[in-house]
Formats: structure tokens, sequence, C-alpha cells
């Protein structure tokens, strides 16, 4: 008898094509705005014109008589019921429907439930509200300057608009370091406001049934067991009458971590009104009200040895947070894992001081398609190296190579105490300038500025740590940051597998089926997977910061296990001898010297529900919570090369190869997916994205004619490579979290490969995104062109 | 993002049409690719209470010249048609030159040409191509047909000479004196965003002289620029690179822009410059060979 082929049944290291796209490519996913409900009933949310403004008077009167209009609520009526505020995921609150004052443009001021959104739409035009202006805070300088207005006046004792303060490293052993070395290289940078923007808005339906006492709501959640809870302490209802559904969600990237107004006004109205009531936010909602990312500022310093030995690494970070402090984020943590930075050079000492500060913008700070706050930490690391290397006069990738944790010294702690786990970042490096062709580049790029054209190579390495957490360190609201997996074992062979993750878009369907499809032998298209039900699915803390894999993948390779463990005995029972002499190959057992008697999991599984030994408990389902020892922490390297015209600052992409170690890879062709779509990301917070705000604190950014994603025409094209695979040591299958890296580390790529085609201008730095004019500027005025890409006006 | 109530009628002829708008008054609005109007209506900036959707009207979906080289562009001919269009790439090099970049392939599939020009968009890059080629559109209305040349029919921001009850039905480019080159050139963030600055030139040239210049600027003032200084620096004579510079100075003094979130004023202002110097100075480019 031949072993079972592990491609073949679609196991680990099978490019199997996606289950789930069969119904989306078909237009047949069952997304939120998919589910219509008897009686169901429609809202739209009144927003906030002004930036900063007291509310003197909301009349809504004529909203109320427009016919078809139920129920008109305001900050005052949510305030009756203790739900005008609700508590953040960072423990501050957020106003739910505005009562005293608007903090940001777009905020939330009051909702129409009516029968259909038409109708709820005019009848919030109808809604007056009259506005007392106040000044506008759009920027951290504005926030700490004297006499600044304190936005949070609701908070008493409030007496500034700054929130935290936070430090991390040795500030004494850095200050000696730096008083050691040869040479300190400084860097401003801003990392602009950027926004997940999934292409599915926000949205829900709030179904509060009286004759059972219980609320379903079908939502755009990435974590539906932490709305469960959330919904249980805010609404105040009792938890085992909550049911949160997350259907088919079309994208998330961070944007659906955090809980917001329109779903809590949409379960209030629902309980009051006793019909299902769906909100959809439009585009324009979407983008100036939800979760943001970034918009933090760097001062950065690295203390230097000649011999381009770094020394020790300091930052001060300004963090601009909106109107209400609501990052996503470990609760440990005030700016997330910031202090991630330099995780993959050897460096000895650090220090990192951190401030947040409140402004008149939409709150948020979400891990947009990263580990918290990672994406900075990585950018400003490597927008430092790049620097470093000019300011040492010494090749990048050399300063890199020098400086690169070695093989051998793993696991390393970091300067700021996080424990990496493994790698081989020297030949990641090397696969990479080896497949750019970095020396004849170098030519290329001499010959090229003889005749006056601009050629430029940029390069990003790095690591991060991604699957939070483990329990002794990551936790959210308290709620430690383990994951699930509840499987079950049909008596035909074919299963059910469960997990407490949520797929937007990853392919979870596809590639937990693969993992148990290696860990059983049961063909993959004979698992079937379901998330996002907290009725059904085993607790956990839901997909984001690339921790399904290292958590919930993991997770499903230990109920695994433990379903094999029993298979086993059951074997045993079948063959009619004892568990230590049986011998485990893919999908089957058989007697140790015997390989032709054997029986397979398909028949363990039948036996489990018709033959099972006197004792056994009938049955071969389990589950699993699996807290992770450690992050994992994957390593890649990107390099761009690009093409400068001085006369336009417009630059072009010639080149990127992508190398990526992730470990052990479960769906490589998933994988590239991942890989492709984070380095267009990346492609376009350089190229094209950001968020801004005038003066007076309105948004430019409020839709997709303003707030640029790339399209198929201008996003480049990417060499992948997957030679190099250092397996996670502590992950149960060697899986390392994947989803984010590109977009965390491709950034930096594209704007050191145009600053270093502009190098000889003497320009330190262009703050993203790296428009034609900002190039331009940088180019002919011979200036760094920095701060929030402002938009100035004459 | 839903627009407000609104009545729809979808008339089969022009009289139809026309009465359609007449009975409408200021409140009616001809849909015809749909492009610009119903995001509008959909954000609500614009609230019309009678939609008149001319898709139905036969006869207008064309683009044909005349014997004498009049090209006409009916007010149902798609962008897409033009992007395509032979006719174009053998007489029309500013038209064939701009057609792949209006907008993305999307929209270029239902806007059209004649509806970009009512729309009056100061970022729209039609307008600046017909009126550096000295084109006018043809309006019906209750009392008939009138030709008003494009140079005066975008009269602002979003602003067109048509009387409430005039429908657009063509444009017209006139046939060329001489041999015709020029071309289009606009910097976009990405396919499918308005211009930062686009700049169209269109020339006419005999024995080597050009007899008639057109250069016009799109995204760099309240409206469509017409560089009327910039053309005459190039009239009467063959390109040279001084008149080739003074055209661009000419052209860069007649832009207006500000600065915004696309780019600065000072940058813009350079850009018209280099794209004027880089249309009329191209490698192999039609200029240099019609001249």
């Amino acid at each position: 008898m031949t072993a079972l082929d592990e491609i073949k049944i679609g196991g680990l290291g099978a490019s199997r094509k996606r289950v789930e796209d069969s119904r989306f490519i078909r237009g047949r996913g069952n997304y939120t705005d998919d589910i219509v409900l008897p009686g169901m009933l429609h809202m739209e949310i009144l927003r906030s014109p002004l930036a900063h403004a007291r509310i003197v008077s909301i009349d809504t009167s004529k909203a109320w008589q427009i016919p078809g209009v139920h129920l008109v609520l305001t900050g005052e009526m949510m305030a009756t019921r203790n739900l005008a505020w609700m508590p953040t995921l960072s423990y501050d609150t957020q106003a739910v429907l505005a009562t005293d004052k608007v903090r940001f443009q777009g905020q939330e001021v009051a909702c129409v439930i009516a029968d259909d959104p038409y109708i709820a739409k005019d009848a919030c035009e109808a809604i007056e509200v009259e506005y007392e202006p106040l000044p506008v805070i759009v920027n951290p300088e504005q926030a700490l300057a004297e006499a600044a207005p304190i936005i949070r006046d609701d908070k008493t004792g409030t007496t500034s608009n700054v929130i935290f303060n936070w430090e991390v490293g040795d500030a004494a052993g850095t200050e000696s370091a730096f008083a050691r070395a040869d040479k300190i290289s400084r860097l401003r940078l801003h990392y602009p406001r950027s926004h997940p923007s999934p292409i599915e808005c926000c949205g829900s339906i709030a179904d509060f049934n009286r004759a059972t006492s219980k609320l379903t709501v079908y939502m755009t959640t990435q974590a539906p067991h932490i709305i469960r809870a959330a919904v249980a302490l805010v609404a105040e209802l009792p938890e085992h009458m909550i049911r949160i559904v997350s259907p088919d969600i079309g994208g998330g990237f961070g944007n659906k971590v955090p809980v917001y107004p329109g779903y809590v006004c949409s379960i209030l109205a629902s309980i009051l009104l006793e019909r299902p009531v769906k909100w959809i936010e439009d585009k324009t909602g979407n983008l100036i009200s939800t979760g943001f990312a970034r918009d933090i500022y760097l001062d950065g310093e690295l203390a230097l040895r000649e011999d381009g030995k770094i020394l020790a690494v300091r930052m001060h970070v300004d963090s601009d947070h909106g109107a209400f402090f609501s990052d996503a984020q470990p609760s440990k943590f005030k700016i997330g894992l910031l202090h991630s930075t330099f995780a993959c050079y050897d460096v000895p000492v650090g220090h990192i001081t951190a401030r947040g500060t409140y402004t008149n913008k939409a709150p948020g700070g979400v891990a947009y398609r990263c580990s918290f706050r990672v994406t900075e930490a990585m950018f400003f690391q490597e927008r430092m190296i790049h620097q470093a290397a000019i300011d040492l006069g010494m090749d990048a990738a050399e300063f890199r190579r020098i400086n690169l944790v070695p093989d051998d010294a793993f696991p390393y702690r970091t300067p700021f105490g996080f424990l990496t786990d493994s790698g081989q970042y020297g030949k990641c490096l090397d696969v990479g300038l080896k497949a750019i062709g970095y020396e004849d580049f170098r030519k290329q790029q001499a010959q090229a500025k003889a005749n006056g054209r601009l050629l430029g190579l940029g390069i990003s390495t790095m690591t991060e740590p991604l699957g939070a957490g483990n329990s002794r360190e990551y936790d959210i609201l308290g709620i430690k940051m383990f994951d699930s997996a509840e499987l079950k074992i049909h008596m035909t062979g074919k299963a059910l597998l469960r997990t407490g993750s949520k797929s937007q878009g990853q392919g979870h369907e596809t590639t937990w089926a693969q993992i148990v499809a290696h860990e059983l032998g049961i063909p993959a298209e004979d698992v079937v997977v379901e998330e996002g039900d907290t009725d059904t699915a085993p607790f956990g803390m839901g997909t984001y910061a690339s921790r399904s894999t290292p958590v919930a993948g993991a997770a499903v390779a230990m109920v695994s296990r433990k379903i094999r463990a029993k298979a086993r005995k059951l074997a045993a029972h079948l063959l009619e001898v004892s568990e230590e002499d049986l011998e485990w190959e893919l999908g089957r057992f058989y007697v140790r010297g015997a390989a032709d008697r054997g029986v397979t999991i398909t028949e363990c599984a039948l036996a489990a529900y018709t033959n099972m030994p006197d004792g056994m408990e009938p049955g071969l389902e389990n589950t699993a919570y699996y807290d992770p020892p450690n992050l994992t922490w994957p390593f890649a390297v990107y390099i761009v090369t690009v093409e400068v015209d001085p006369a336009t600052g417009v630059w072009d992409v010639l080149n990127m190869v992508a190398v990526d170690d992730c470990g052990v890879r479960i769906n490589p062709m998933i994988v590239e997916g991942q890989i492709m779509g984070g380095l267009t990301e990346a492609y376009a917070m350089a190229n094209m994205q950001f968020i801004t705000f005038d003066a007076e604190g309105n948004c430019v950014g409020a839709n997709y004619m303003d707030y640029l994603l790339p399209t198929a025409w201008e996003t480049p094209g990417y060499e992948l490579h997957s030679e190099v695979v250092t397996p996670s040591p502590h992950h149960p299958i060697g899986a390392k979290g994947i989803g984010e890296c590109a977009a965390v580390g491709g950034p930096a790529a594209f704007v050191n490969a145009v600053m270093d085609a502009i190098t000889d201008t003497g320009v330190r730095n262009i703050d993203m995104p790296l428009l034609p004019d900002r190039v331009w500027e940088a180019i002919t005025k011979r200036r760094d062109v920095s701060g929030a890409p402002p938009v100035r006006t004459d | 993002m839903y627009p407000s109530r609104f009545r729809y009628e979808a008339p089969r002829s022009l009289e139809e049409a026309i009465r359609l708008l007449h009975e409408g008054g200021d409140e009616a609005k001809i849909m015809a690719g749909g492009q610009s109007l119903v995001p509008l209506m959909k954000l609500r900036f614009a609230s019309p209470e009678l939609i008149v959707d001319i898709n139905n009207v036969p006869g207008l979906d064309y683009h044909r010249a005349d014997p004498d080289g009049t090209l006409r562009v009916g007010a149902l001919c798609r962008h897409a048609d033009l992007e395509r269009s032979d006719l174009l790439k053998q007489a029309q090099p500013t038209m064939a030159a701009a057609a792949p970049l209006i907008a993305d392939p999307l929209v270029r599939n239902r806007g059209t040409l004649v509806g970009s020009l009512c729309h009056a968009d100061p970022q729209g890059d039609w307008a600046s191509v017909v009126v550096a080629l000295g084109g006018s559109v043809v309006a019906r209305g209750p009392g008939g047909r009138r030709a008003i040349p494009a140079a005066e029919f975008v009269t602002g921001p979003f602003e067109n000479a048509l009387a409430h009850d005039e429908i657009a039905v063509e444009a017209v480019i006139p046939a060329p004196v001489g041999t015709r080159s020029g071309g289009y050139l606009k910097l976009e963030r990405r396919v499918g965003d308005f211009a930062t600055v686009g700049v169209a030139v269109a020339l006419e040239t005999s024995d080597g002289s050009v007899t008639r210049a057109g250069i016009a600027l799109t995204g760099v003032g309240g409206s469509t620029i017409a560089a009327t200084q910039a053309a005459a620096a190039l009239m009467g004579g063959p390109l040279t690179p001084e008149s080739i510079e003074r055209a661009a100075e000419a052209a860069a003094e007649a832009a207006q822009p500000r600065s915004d979130h696309r780019g600065s004023a000072e940058y813009k202002r350079h850009m018209v410059r280099t794209f004027v110097v880089r249309l009329l100075s191209r490698d192999g480019a039609s200029v240099g060979k019609a001249a």
C-alpha cells in the first residue's frame, strides 16, 4: 500500500485553488448587505460637517414628519440609556452620537431609521443642527501648542490634548552609546494618515427578538467574539442572548476590528422598534469616520561607529490619534508594537519615547495590514538605515549586512525586549541582491547619471512580530490573545472545522482544510470550514495582525493531533494490537513491521460511531485552544529600482524583487497572492495615497476621487522569491505570518529607491506619498519635503 | 449613496427630449453617459427633479468626417468609440492622443465627448482638446439649431452656454487648412484621476509654416483655458526652439493654477511649460513630421 500523496489531497505545500472563490467570482457571496430579513428597516447616519463645534441645538421635528420614518436617534436620546458614549479598545471613551460637541468632520450626530434608505437619507437632511464653531486642531503640533483648545473637555480634569507619554528601552545606556559614536545620523519623518479602505464598507443588521429576548447581529467584523463581549458590556445585554454573525467580508485590513457607532445605533434601534434594522455605511462614511492608520511623526537618531556598526538607536514619535483614542492594540502598549523596530538588526541598546495627542480628526489608529504600529516601526527603521548608510558613505546593502542579526544568534533579544525566533537574514539579502542584479544596476545607474538620467535602487529588510500573542503579554481589554479550533470528523471521514478566526479574503476555508489534510490525511476537499458565528464557532480573538496562521492555524494543527490520538486508539482496537505497535503515515495507521496491516483515518472515523472499544466515549470530535509561546518572526527583503524624471518628478518602477521567508508555506499560491497584495498597498502608500485635512479640518480623501487605490494600470510587476525557508521553531507546522509583511516592509523600498536616485541633491527626505510635485520640489529646490502632505493653499 | 427623488424620462426623439426640457425648466437635466451626473446625484451635490435620458434617441452615436474633413461627433458617441477610431488616428492627432487618457476604461465605455463638454469640469480633458482645435458645439432647442464656438461654450466651472431647453447634439471640429498635427499630455496621479495638469496642442502647417495654432489647458484654472498668446507665438513661421520656448512661457503665464493636494501652483505652472515644450518638440512626434 502506497502512502497518500500529500499534494494530491491538498495538504501542506499544495497550491490549491481557493474554495471560497467559486462563490465570490460568481457573485454568490453572502455579504452583510446581501442579507434581507422580513420587516427589515434601514438606518442612515447624519454626520457633522464641521471638525470642531459646540452643538447648540438639534431639531428633528421635520425628520419625524416624513412618511416612512420610524425613529430618529440623537445623542440626547442615547444618553437617557447611557449609550451616548462607549468604551474604546484603548481604554478611552468615544461618542456614539454627539451630545456636547462634535470633534471631527464626519462624526455621528443623529440617525434615522426608515422604511428604505432613500427616506432615511431624506430625513437626515431634514434634521436641523445648529453648531457654534470652535478652533480646529489638525496635527500634534497644534494640539500641543500653548492655549490650544481642549478637545476632550468631556473628561473632567483634562487640561491638555496629550493622551499619553510612554517610553521603552534604556535611556542612560543609549545616551552613553551616543556619546561614544563616531557619527550620528538623524532623520525626521512623517508617516501620513492612510485608510485601510476595504471595498466593502462597514455595516450591520441588528435583529432583536422580543419573544426570545435574543439579539442577533449580522455585521462586518474581523473579531466577532470580541464584539459579542463588547455588546454585552456596552448594551448591558446577557452574553448568552447575543449572537454575532460575520458573513462573508469584503476586506478588512484592520478597519473592521473596532466597534463603531453605527453598530451600536442599529442595535438600539432594533431593540426599540423590535424590527431588524440594517445599516450599510457608504464609502465617504467609511473613509471619514472609521479606523484610519498611521499619522505619526518621527525624530530618529542612530549612533554609528566609523566601520558601519550601529551602536544605538533613539526615537521620539508624536502620534495623532484623532478625537478619541480608539486604537485597536494589546492593552499593555500605548503605541502598539512600535518598539519592534530594529528587531532584525544587532543593535545593543535603544530608547523610544512616544507621545499621543488628540486632534479634530477621525479616531482610529488601527493596525492597517500589520501587527499594531509595526508598519510605522519598520518604515522608520528602513528609512533611517538608508540615510545612515549615506551619512557613513557606505553601500546600503553592505551596511545592512554588517548589522543584520546573524543566523547563529537566535533566539535573539532585541533592544526593546522582543525575542525573535529564527531567520537567515543574510541569505535572504543575497537572494534579493542577485535577483535584482545589484552590481550591474549600480553600473547602469552611473552610466545613466552621466546622461542626465536618474536611476535609483531602494532596499528594505525587516522582520516583524506576527501572531499575537502569547497570553502573558498580549490581551485586548483583558481577554488573552489565544485562538481556537473545533474539529468534527463525521462517520464517513468527512469533516467540519470551525475556528475563532474570521477570514475577510485571506482564504481560511482553503488553508485550514489543508492543515487538517496534512495532519490527518483527510483530503482537503472533504473538510468544510466555518467561521464567524459566535453561536457555533469556538471562542477566538479574530483575524488581524497576521495572527490567523500563527495562532488559529496552530490550533487547527493541535486539534487535528488530538483527533489523531483518539484515532490511534480506535486503530489499535480495529487491528487488535496495542497503540505502541502502531506507526502513522499520512492518513493511515499500520502495524510496525507489517505495513500492509493498517486502517485508514476514514475507517477509524467509522469505528468511532459504529465499533468503538468498550469504555471509549463515542464520536471523533475535539476542540483546541492554542496559546502561542512566542510571536512568529518572518523576514523579508524588498528591492526596488526606479527611474525618476527630473523635469516632472514622475517616477516609474523598473523592477521589484521580494524575498519572503515566512517559514513553511501552507498554500504557496495564497501566500504569493498575499505578498502581491501587500506590495501593491505599499506602492500605493509610497506613490499616491494619503488622507489629509485643511486648516478647518475638512477631510481631503473622503472618496475614491481623492483617496486613490492603485489599479492594474499603474501597479508594477513583482518578482517573488521563496527559496529561503526558516520554519518557526515553535509553531506546530513551522509556519509564520505572511499576510502583512509586504505592506509593512514595502513602502520603505519604494521611497529609498527614489531617494537613492536623487542622493546627489543632498535631500534627506521626502515624506510619503512621493507625488510628482513633491519629488520635483526636492530636486529643484534641494530641500526636504516634509510633514503631513499639506493642502498648500496660496 | 442615495440620490434625492427624481423623475426619469427616456424620450425616443430629439423633439420629445426638447419638449421635456422645456417643460422641466431649470430643474431638468440631460443624461447621456451619466458618468459625472450620476456620481454627483449620489453624493447629492446635484439633485435635479427630472432626468431626461437621451440614450433611446436614435442617430446620435456617430462620429464621422464630412467630405471636406470636418469632423462631427454625436451626443451619444462614447469615449471608447473615439479611443478605437481609425478616423481619429488618421486625421485627428490631438483627439487621438487624448482619447485613451479620458478617465478609466469603465468610464470610457459609457461617457461621451459631448457630455464632457456640457459638464464643463475645469479638469475635463475634451474641452481643452476641442478648444485647441477651434471646434464648436451644435445646440438644438425649440427655436432650432445654433452653433456655439467651444471657447464660448464653456462659461465657467460646471457652466455652459446652453439655454435650459437646449440639447447639445454634436461637437464639430473644422477641417484643417494645412497639415494637422498636435497632441495631448496629461499628468494624473493614477488612471482615472482628474488631470493635475493637461495640455492640448493643435497645429496646422502649410509649406513648413504654422498656419493655425491652438493651445488649451486643463486643470489649471476655474475653467478650461485657451492659451491664445501661446498659440500666437507659433504662428506664421516654422517651429523653432525659440518659438516653442515663447509659446511654453506664454502658456505657463496663461495658467491660473491653485495649490491643492495634487500639487503646488508653482509645480503646475512648471508642468504646463514642460508639456508645451514636449508636445512641440517630441522626437519624431507628428508635430515635427508635419512641419
